[in-house]
């Protein structure tokens, strides 16, 4: 396997050839802001938090789905970045019904952290505030599309690693939203094996245990996370 | 088929149609259907049949000949006489125009074009030569007006690299709007070292204002496969997909008929035109989405998914269909090709400017006096294109901004009229050539209107996989809509143009990339426009309601 | 590279014969279901979750994947198609030229929300973003009738006038909300 070399915020550091940037900055210790990615599922591009300035690009590239080559020089950190990420989460947050403290969610959410990771005390747009309805048809989980992000994880999981496809995206842009089979309530879904996946990978409130029983779910949570990493592994090994 | 019989073909069609004393031709063109064609057509058809005349005349209905606004257009073709075009046919008039023609007396003198009518005499036709002269739907027409000639030629005179070098050297770009050097793309989808190569033609046609694709596709459906099957030749590929707007029924209709008489010929195939070469061309129709013209988008579509781009590299030419090289260009940049093989590479590049060459068609609309579909050099200024071609803006209204590009584009004002129309000059204007919609627009548009239009637009349009599209275009038309009714916040204008930086940087496709371009390019040459709209709650043109009342958002 | 499937007539209705000819054709390729999908909107109007499922279980699609094609192209639809159809052209040139007067005119008149039906559902109004013929703008389309050059009046009357008339027509090849 072929090593290169590329400097990253100054610093000079190696990568594995195919490799992408993230992969990269994270052996290095150089954390860049992530929602949609997850190892061991197909990139997808679309949250744009992890995007990075690359010397000779016209504009910023996503670091999930760049590859590491020799010689790029690439800044993960700049002002202009840092403002671009703080609008992202705003317009996340503005996009449908955040409200933390009547949320599941609260304290353990993706979301809620880059926000304050990122340093958004407020949201300069306007809240949309649009009432979605609440899915609790599952005996089990909840799919509440009012903190949905559309990160599309539970797609990629469920089709990727259940093997299910019970998650697709219907209809698009400001309308689109995550659906089950032909737009079933997810409690009479044919395909979910109620496997669970999804609910644990989802970065938000949106897919929760009806009833969280603690840590039950954090051991379900860790083995799915092992499986990733492997998955993670034999991409990389067949790539 | 070979290339001796496609001559003898040609040729047989070519005394035919000398043979013939008369031609009546009718714009069967969708404007001129919508107008009435279909009714004139018959009437003509029920009048020649009854007048019993020893030489009828040919009658034919064609694509779209131009003057769309004037249609339905009937056009008289005899012998050693200009041709007589009639705008706004009627049945009656085609009664008439067969009366006169039996009894040899002359045409009626109403309802004519001007005889050196500007509209049609100040373009220059390369793409368009055949379109509104030759019935589409005949194939024979087609090869009569030298046809399949250029494909014939390069399957048997050239090599694949020299159709590619010869493309290179005519300098022709990408008509689909971004102007990618054609032969440039061309190579690279030639250089990769795989078996399995695609071509595909984007007859996606987005823009929302726009239908110089539509025209072509319906006027001269053979042009379009012969580009392709020359591509297909030279990239070495042997499957090509046509992927046609699905608002485009008609478009579709004829490309079909149209693939399967060349197949049934032997022109396309397992042995074009008797050669080694196999090329067979498959049709796909779009169902309704803008961002399927974004490559990527098209290449899911193709396959069968939702029209949702992806994040390039790797390019198309790369990996597109089935993760094979896959060569994407506009249905225009392919029908340039029999042209830039009959004209020869260099006589090609002479038409236009150094680095646009050739012409462009556009889609000319808006507040004219002549609208319809027109090619001009690429470089013509857009002043000549206004005044001369279009006829100005009727009874003596002033010109405000010609809008180019659609939603990707941007508008040019009054005092930028004599720019050049190649894809250069009106980038460095913040707007862009864009796949050939022009719309002119007069002193009752308003600038924010528009802006805010075309960001409805996007927002509609957009597929939603990414965050600055999806949820910033959703803002954008957010803190427009407030604007145009008067109850916008202070902080919006400065909101506005941070938020379209950001948009325009961090979108994934090109879509989100160029949605804030109608906005920033109003801004540029009209920001009074919307300081009025803001501070004084007032719209100059009063187009916007400015009721005090938002736009309840879509659900 | 993709399998054959046993394909059984979900019923014995001649439209799903077709729907099931058409799938057939293409040897129950999963990239054909764009093309599948208009032949059986064609056949019955509209897509119902039945035919869905069906196409779904043919194709060897999720049911999921199949919805959301479904649903991301303007030109499906999920509902049942009502008696008249009336689009308008809100298109560029349409815009320019007062094709939202047309539209509002329309909805006042017969309240009836672009997207919507109204009238007891006997009216169907949409919108297009170009129809290509924008040199006739504005454009309306009425019961699959070109009207170009039309006024907000003129509209009015029109849709009227076609309302007067019972029609049984199943809204085959209605224009839904027609995008790029
Ligand atoms: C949002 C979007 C819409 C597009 N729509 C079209 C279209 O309708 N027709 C087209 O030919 N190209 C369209 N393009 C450009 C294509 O992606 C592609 O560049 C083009 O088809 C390449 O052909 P060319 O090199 O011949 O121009 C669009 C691009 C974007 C980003
Ligand atoms: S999903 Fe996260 S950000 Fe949204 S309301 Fe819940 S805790 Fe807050
Ligand atoms: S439900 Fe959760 S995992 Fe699925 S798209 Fe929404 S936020 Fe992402
Ligand atoms: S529980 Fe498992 S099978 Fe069911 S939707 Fe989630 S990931 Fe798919
Ligand atoms: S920019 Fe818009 S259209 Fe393009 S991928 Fe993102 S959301 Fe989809
Ligand atoms: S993590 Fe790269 S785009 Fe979301
Ligand atoms: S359609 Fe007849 S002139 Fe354009
Ligand atoms: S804008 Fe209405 S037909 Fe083109």
């Amino acid at each position: 396997m072929s090593v290169v070399t590329l400097t990253m915020n100054g610093r000079l550091i190696s990568a594995r050839q195919g490799e992408s940037l993230l992969q990269a900055a994270r052996e290095h210790g150089i954390e860049i802001p992530t929602l949609c990615h997850l190892d061991g599922l197909e990139p997808l591009g679309g949250c744009r938090l992890c995007l990075v300035e690359v010397r000779g690009s016209p504009r910023p590239l996503p670091a999930c789905l760049t590859q590491a080559s020799e010689g790029l020089v690439v800044e993960t950190d700049t002002a202009a970045l840092v403002e671009y990420r703080r609008m992202i989460v705003e317009l996340l947050l503005a996009e449908r019904a955040h409200t933390c403290s009547v949320c599941v969610r609260n304290g353990r959410c993706e979301l809620q952290a880059m926000a304050a990771r990122l340093g958004v005390d407020h949201v300069r747009f306007e809240y949309r505030y649009r009432l979605l309805p609440l899915d609790a048809s599952h005996e089990r989980f909840t799919l509440d599309h009012n903190r949905c992000i559309l990160c599309r994880r539970c797609v990629r999981v469920c089709d990727a690693v259940e093997g299910a496809h019970t998650w697709d995206v219907c209809f698009r842009g400001i309308n689109g939203r995550v659906v089950s089979d032909l737009d079933r309530p997810w409690g009479e879904s044919t395909s979910c094996t109620g496997c669970g996946k999804c609910v644990h990978l989802c970065p938000t409130g949106a897919l929760s245990r009806t009833v969280d029983v603690g840590d039950e779910a954090a051991r379900e949570r860790a083995s799915l996370l092992r499986i990733l990493e492997r998955r993670a592994g034999i991409r990389e090994e067949g790539a | 088929m070979t290339g001796t019989e496609l001559a003898v073909l040609a040729e047989a069609e070519d005394r035919r149609r000398r043979g013939g004393e008369q031609r009546l031709l009718v714009c069967c063109g969708s404007p001129c259907m919508a107008a009435g064609a279909e009714s004139v057509l018959s009437a003509l058809r029920g009048r020649l049949a009854a007048s019993g005349m020893a030489t009828e005349p040919d009658l034919v209905g064609t694509g779209c000949r131009g003057p769309c606004s004037r249609g339905p257009l009937l056009t008289v073709q005899r012998r050693d006489e200009t041709d007589a075009i009639f705008e706004h046919a009627t049945p009656e008039l085609a009664v008439a125009v067969v009366d006169a023609l039996s009894r040899g007396a002359d045409l009626p003198g109403e309802g004519r074009l001007p005889e050196r009518f500007p509209f049609l005499t100040c373009q220059t036709r390369i793409v368009l030569a055949n379109c509104g002269l030759i019935d589409p739907d005949e194939m024979g027409q087609y090869i009569g007006a030298g046809g399949y000639n250029a494909l014939a030629r390069v399957l048997h005179d050239m090599s694949p690299e020299e159709v590619c070098a010869a493309v290179s050297a005519s300098g022709l770009r990408g008509r689909g709007g971004a102007g990618y050097p054609t032969g440039l793309k061309w190579q690279l989808v030639r250089k990769e070292r795989r078996d399995r190569r695609f071509v595909i033609a984007n007859g996606d046609e987005g823009d929302p204002g726009a239908y110089m694709d539509r025209a072509l596709m319906e006027a001269d459906p053979h042009r379009i496969l012969e580009g392709m099957a020359i591509a297909g030749y030279a990239v070495g590929a042997e499957e090509g997909y046509l992927y046609v707007r699905g608002e485009y029924p008609l478009a579709a209709r004829r490309l079909g008929k149209a693939i399967a008489a060349a197949e049934r010929t032997g022109i396309l195939g397992s042995r074009v035109l008797d050669s080694r070469f196999r090329f067979r061309i498959f049709l796909r129709m779009g169902a309704g989405a803008f961002v399927c013209g974004e490559e990527t988008a098209l290449l899911a579509s193709v396959m069968g998914h939702r029209g949702e781009p992806h994040s390039r590299p790797p390019y198309p030419s790369r990996q597109g269909l089935w993760g094979c090289p896959t060569l994407i260009n506009n249905v225009e940049t392919f029908a340039n090709i029999p042209a830039v093989i009959s004209m020869g590479a260099e006589a090609f590049a002479a038409v236009g400017t150094a680095a646009s060459s050739g012409t462009k068609v556009f889609a000319l609309c808006g507040e004219l006096v002549n609208t319809g579909l027109i090619e001009v050099p690429l470089g013509t200024p857009l002043r000549r294109i206004v005044y001369d071609i279009g006829g100005g803006l009727p009874d003596g209204r002033e010109f405000k901004a010609a809008q180019t590009g659609g939603p990707s584009g941007g508008c040019i004002p009054a005092a930028q009229l004599d720019v050049p129309m190649d894809y250069e000059a009106l980038q460095a204007l913040g707007s862009i050539m864009g796949s050939g919609g022009l719309i002119v627009m007069g002193e009752g548009s308003c600038m924010v209107d528009i802006a805010r239009y075309f960001m409805g637009f996007c927002m509609e349009e957009s597929c939603g996989k990414c965050v600055p599209c999806r949820a910033g275009t959703f803002e954008l038309f957010r803190m427009l809509d407030r604007m145009a009714n008067g109850i916008a916040r202070p902080g919006d204008m400065e909101d506005l143009e941070r938020l379209c930086r950001m948009v325009r940087e961090t979108s994934l496709c090109g879509l989100g990339m160029s949605a804030p371009n109608p906005v920033l390019s109003t801004l540029r040459w009209f920001r009074d426009e919307y300081e009025t709209h803001l501070r004084e709650r007032r719209c100059p043109a009063g187009r916007c309601a400015m009721n005090g009342e938002a736009v309840p958002c879509p659900s | 590279m993709q399998e054959h499937r046993e394909t059984a007539p979900l019923t014995g209705d001649p439209k799903m014969l077709l729907v099931d000819r058409a799938m057939q054709r293409v040897q129950c390729r999963p990239d054909a279901l764009i093309e599948v999908l208009h032949t059986a909107q064609e056949a019955f109007g509209y897509l119902s979750r039945e035919l869905l499922a069906h196409v779904a279980a043919v194709l060897g699609i999720p049911e999921s994947g199949v919805y959301g094609v479904a649903t991301f192209y303007h030109f499906f639809t999920l509902q049942p198609p009502s008696e008249h159809s009336c689009v308008v052209c809100i298109g560029t040139v349409c815009h320019v030229k007062g094709g939202g007067e047309l539209k509002d005119a329309l909805e006042k008149r017969f309240g009836v929300r672009e997207g919507d039906t109204g009238c007891d559902g006997r009216l169907y109004l949409g919108t297009a973003r170009c129809l290509g013929m924008c040199s006739l703008a504005p454009v309306m389309v009425l019961d699959d009738l070109v009207y170009g050059r039309e006024s907000p009046a003129g509209s009015v009357e029109k849709v009227g006038r076609a309302l007067e008339v019972r029609s049984d027509r199943n809204g085959a090849g209605r224009t839904g909300r027609s995008g790029g």
